[in-house]
């Protein structure tokens, strides 16, 4: 009798032990788990801003005035271009 | 035993003092109790909301607007995290050194920097919003109390007054105030969550306490415009505008086979990032919300009226030598004609043709057709405050009125319903819905204006308009076949035609073979001297129209025709290429 009690004592304190184990290792992966959240959150930021960098730089109107004033391009006229049989995107 | 019974172990103690040793021992366990007591039941709520504050949080979890881009996911419209400067005015000491600096930071005069904090308003004041991540950073390492830094979303527009008219803007509460902004604000605003959590001595998160309300982030919207051919529109449109010495324009690219509004612009025009000198006036998109008389560009609904009743056919020849006079009004051609077959009247733009025509039809078959052609009805793009125009109803219609109505008088439209009315010439006699958003293929279901027969021939007609003898040369498309209207129309000011103010227009489409594209364009008061729709705007059809085919790569289908540039001296390329086209069959 007292042998079965011991033996269930022992399980108990195993099972207790392994739920702290299992509590701080759940709360471990939560704080890394938001970790990485805000992380992805600041990236997904941060590709919002770069997207709007780029197509600042990229606007149309800038690079033509580029073109026009660094580069000395002109945009041709419509009779100086000819389209051979283009082929639909 | 008995203790007391042995004399050497008697105490003789004071009632007296056991009374006040034990009462003190009471008291004081008394007092412990009662505290206890009180901690644990009477204060527990205060307690534990004390506790609750150290380690518990409630968190907003923001949500941000959705993105609107272009077809091609350019972006047009981006919401981006910006820090604002905010400081508790009760709070705040500053050093005068401190102040300059702030200032300096922030790029204020210090005199009124120091008047707006000095305002003795409890709670929090914004001092400025936003601040650029430089500015953030110097203000935040200054480390003044009461100051801080609060993160908000800020819209920005990288496409700036390029697509302007068509995007909108929020206010700073994050609603749309116009464009599309406004039409799909559901759609586009995020809903903001909120989660209930357990934190750690540290600060970091441990658990969630509560199921989390998780944030909707606001949905992305892809327009169908196309960027490429918006901004082309809008420069061509501007430099038009500008060599005109107009009031102001606008322009409507419409894909025709999906009803897609490819580009539109209007000038004047504002800049969505800079709403300092905010000007109502700027802000309208005049394409879709204001109307005009469109002049000779409704001709060709004239045409296809009498067309499809079989009252007149292409080959028909109206005598237009003598001066019409229908009611009062005399009716008269700028360039008078013996007489015309109908398609010269809509190559040549001849009024008493048209108003011949006009004239065999009952004000009943009249209205009809321009109301299936939607006329005096709302475009239907979606598009915040459309305007119908205003077509006269055929009961009361006086002979007069129809008679100017075949020229485009009399009558209002906007340019993007002409736009779309002359999808029915386009497609063949279907007008497809418009739409503001990118569509795919198979959603298109359209709907008949006209029969095939009648669209053709009309578009047929509209061709010669652009060919020599026509009164829209400068509309040519080198390579392309183009299909168009001129209208040059009389402004209407308070009630009388001014002699000298004009809307030019050109409504045009190509290829004309099987056109993909239909532009509307209009010049408000053009003062440089031109001002026919075909000198006009003409000219800016032919360049938006030669981007938008280069653009798709639409093959040409217009004959080829001899190079025009020639250089003897040099080897040209473009000759050496034409010659192996040819060499390799294709058509020449």
């Amino acid at each position: 009798m007292s042998r079965v009690s011991m033996a269930l004592a022992l399980i108990l304190i195993a099972c207790a032990l392994s739920l702290i184990n299992a509590q701080h290792h759940a709360r471990k992966n939560f704080v890394e788990l938001e970790h990485l959240k805000k992380e992805a959150r600041t990236l997904d930021e941060e590709w919002g801003q770069l997207r709007l960098e780029q197509s600042t730089w990229a606007g149309s109107a800038r690079i033509e005035t580029m073109a026009r004033t660094q580069l000395g391009l002109i945009t041709p006229s419509l009779d100086r271009i000819r389209m051979e049989g283009a082929s639909p995107p | 035993m008995n203790y007391h019974s042995k004399k050497l172990l008697k105490l003789h103690l004071a009632p007296w003092r056991m009374a006040t040793v034990g009462g003190l021992i009471m008291a004081g366990l008394a007092v412990v109790g009662g505290r206890a007591f009180y901690l644990q039941s009477l204060h527990t709520d205060y307690l534990q909301g004390k506790g609750n504050a150290v380690a518990n949080r409630n968190m907003t979890l923001p949500a941000h607007r959705g993105m609107v881009s272009d077809r091609n996911g350019e972006p047009l419209a981006i919401s981006t995290p910006v820090e604002s400067l905010w400081a508790r005015t009760a709070e705040t000491r500053f050093s005068e050194a401190e102040l300059t600096r702030l200032a300096d930071i922030l790029g204020m005069a210090p005199d009124k920097l120091k008047l707006r904090l000095q305002t003795r308003k409890k709670g929090e004041l914004s001092v400025q919003r936003p601040l650029t991540p430089d500015q953030a950073a110097r203000v935040a390492a200054m480390g003044v109390p009461g100051l801080s830094l609060r993160r908000e979303y800020r819209r920005y527009y990288p496409a700036a007054d390029v697509a302007a008219h068509v995007v909108g803007f929020t206010n700073v509460d994050d609603l749309g105030q116009e464009g599309v902004e406004r039409a799909y604000q559901d759609w586009l605003a995020g809903k903001s969550g909120e989660r209930h959590v357990l934190r750690d001595r540290r600060g970091n998160m441990i658990r969630d306490l509560e199921p989390v309300k998780i944030a909707q982030m606001g949905g992305n919207l892809a327009l169908s415009l196309d960027m490429r051919i918006q901004y082309l529109a809008h420069r061509e449109l501007a430099a038009a505008v500008t060599a005109n010495q107009a009031k102001g324009g606008g322009i409507v690219v419409i894909d025709a086979k999906t009803g897609e509004i490819l580009a539109l612009s209007n000038l004047p025009v504002f800049n969505p990032n800079n709403r300092r000198n905010y000007d109502p006036q700027r802000v309208r998109n005049r394409a879709v919300i204001d109307t005009f008389e469109p002049g000779s560009t409704m001709k060709p609904f004239t045409a296809a009226a009498v067309l499809e009743r079989g009252l007149f056919t292409p080959q028909s020849v109206i005598n237009t030598s003598d001066g019409l006079i229908v009611g009062n009004k005399r009716i008269r051609d700028e360039h008078p004609h013996p007489s015309l077959t109908v398609t010269e009247v809509i190559q040549k733009s001849s009024n008493i043709g048209a108003v011949k025509m006009a004239m065999t039809l009952t004000p009943e078959q009249f209205c009809d057709t321009l109301h299936r052609a939607g006329f005096g009805q709302k475009p239907g793009s979606g598009f915040p405050g459309e305007a119908s125009g205003h077509v006269r109803n055929a009961k009361t219609l006086k002979p007069v009125e129809q008679a100017t109505m075949a020229y485009g008088h009399g009558i209002s439209v906007s340019l993007l319903q002409l736009a779309r009315a002359y999808m029915a010439f386009a497609n063949d006699g279907e007008v497809v819905p418009l739409s503001f958003l990118r569509r795919e293929p198979q959603e298109v279901i359209g709907e008949r204006v006209f029969s095939p027969q009648v669209a053709r021939s009309v578009r047929s007609m509209m061709e010669t308009v652009t060919h020599e003898g026509g009164t829209a040369v400068r509309a040519q498309v080198p390579g392309y076949r183009v299909a168009g209207k001129t209208g040059t129309a009389h402004k209407l000011i308070d009630g009388q035609y001014s002699a000298d103010r004009y809307i030019a227009s050109f409504v045009g489409m190509a290829p004309a073979s099987d056109p993909r594209f239909i532009v509307a364009v209009m010049i408000d008061e053009p003062m440089a001297g031109a001002y026919f729709g075909g000198s006009v705007a003409g000219p800016v059809f032919a360049q938006v129209m030669a981007g938008a085919l280069r653009s798709f790569g639409l093959p040409p289908d217009a004959p080829l025709e001899p190079a025009r540039i020639t250089q003897p001296t040099l080897p040209n390329p473009i000759q050496t290429h034409k010659a192996e086209a040819t060499k390799n069959g294709r058509p020449a």
